[in-house]
């Protein structure tokens, strides 16, 4: 349980968790909720680099905060632009907002 | 008489704990992508960010780990079920999944997975044999605001423009309306 090993796997399993959703979710907002799963697996990854790799004992955290704020930011903007796009579209699934395809 | 703690020890314990939030972790990933409603994947997504919560203590790094929980927890998670309450469109039953993108989304991330935990094993990690314990608030407090003191600057206009930003957005399509 000590081991650099355990977190790191668990930081990939959040991550492709992430993946996989964000591939086969129909709506946005679905879409929206495996990015942060995607985020946290990766700010796992840099807890556990932090605590058993690195002489500096904050750059990891440091860096685990600054995600955490990105991640605050990116879901104010997506969650507006998804109340946008129902209101133009009238629609959240991703087949349905099309009008960019070409 | 035996008590309780001559049965376990406290490494044991400690070990079933970590492996309890390893679990809770897993199950709220998995819940909060599995299931078509939106509501349910919004709690499966707490329950992750609960997970993590513990996993940070475990690290012992406390603020990072309440941060974690104030931030995901207390304010993404309520903002997503704002978004979804507020809007009633947003509950509509989605139709159903195609196998076809099931099955691809599942190859993809299972192959994705599969490359990176092979690239974990193989590579020799040197951990270091006195690991920095200095996790205390105070150290990180002091090193954001004098090493790292321009990228806070930057973390906190970019949420400021991002809430100008998400205003305009949600606003402007109500005019045109």
């Amino acid at each position: 349980m000590e081991s650099l090993l355990s977190y790191l796997i668990l930081g990939a399993l959040m991550f492709c968790i992430g993946i996989f959703g964000l591939l086969q979710h129909n709506s946005l907002i679905g879409m929206l909720i495996a990015t942060e799963l995607i985020l946290n697996g990766a700010s796992m990854n840099f807890m556990a680099f932090n605590m058993f790799l690195t002489p500096d004992p904050t750059v990891g955290q440091i860096f685990t905060l600054f995600i955490m704020g990105v991640a605050a930011a990116e879901a104010a903007i997506a969650l507006s632009i998804i109340i946008a796009v129902y209101r133009r579209f009238k629609e959240i699934r991703v087949d349905g907002v099309s009008e960019m395809k070409g | 008489m035996t008590s309780l703690a001559d049965l376990i020890s406290a490494k044991l314990l400690a070990q079933a704990a970590f492996w309890f939030t390893v679990g809770v972790t897993l199950t709220g990933s998995l819940l909060a992508v599995i299931p078509k409603n939106i509501v349910h994947n919004v709690m499966g997504l707490a329950l992750a960010m609960f997970g993590v919560t513990g996993i940070y203590l475990y690290l012992g790094s406390q603020f990072v780990a309440m941060m974690q929980l104030l931030i995901y927890v207390g304010a993404i998670c309520v903002t997503y079920i704002f978004a979804i309450m507020l809007s009633p469109p947003l509950m509509l039953e989605l139709p159903k999944r195609r196998k076809a993108k099931l099955f691809s989304a599942l190859v993809v991330s299972g192959v994705a997975f599969i490359a990176m935990s092979l690239m974990i094993l193989r590579f020799q990690w040197q951990p270091l044999s006195s690991p920095p314990r200095d996790w205390a608030i105070k150290t990180l407090g002091q090193q954001m605001l004098t090493r790292y003191f321009l990228v806070f600057e930057l973390i906190s206009l970019l949420l400021a423009i991002a809430i100008i930003g998400a205003i305009l957005i949600a606003g402007l399509g109500r005019d045109r309306e």
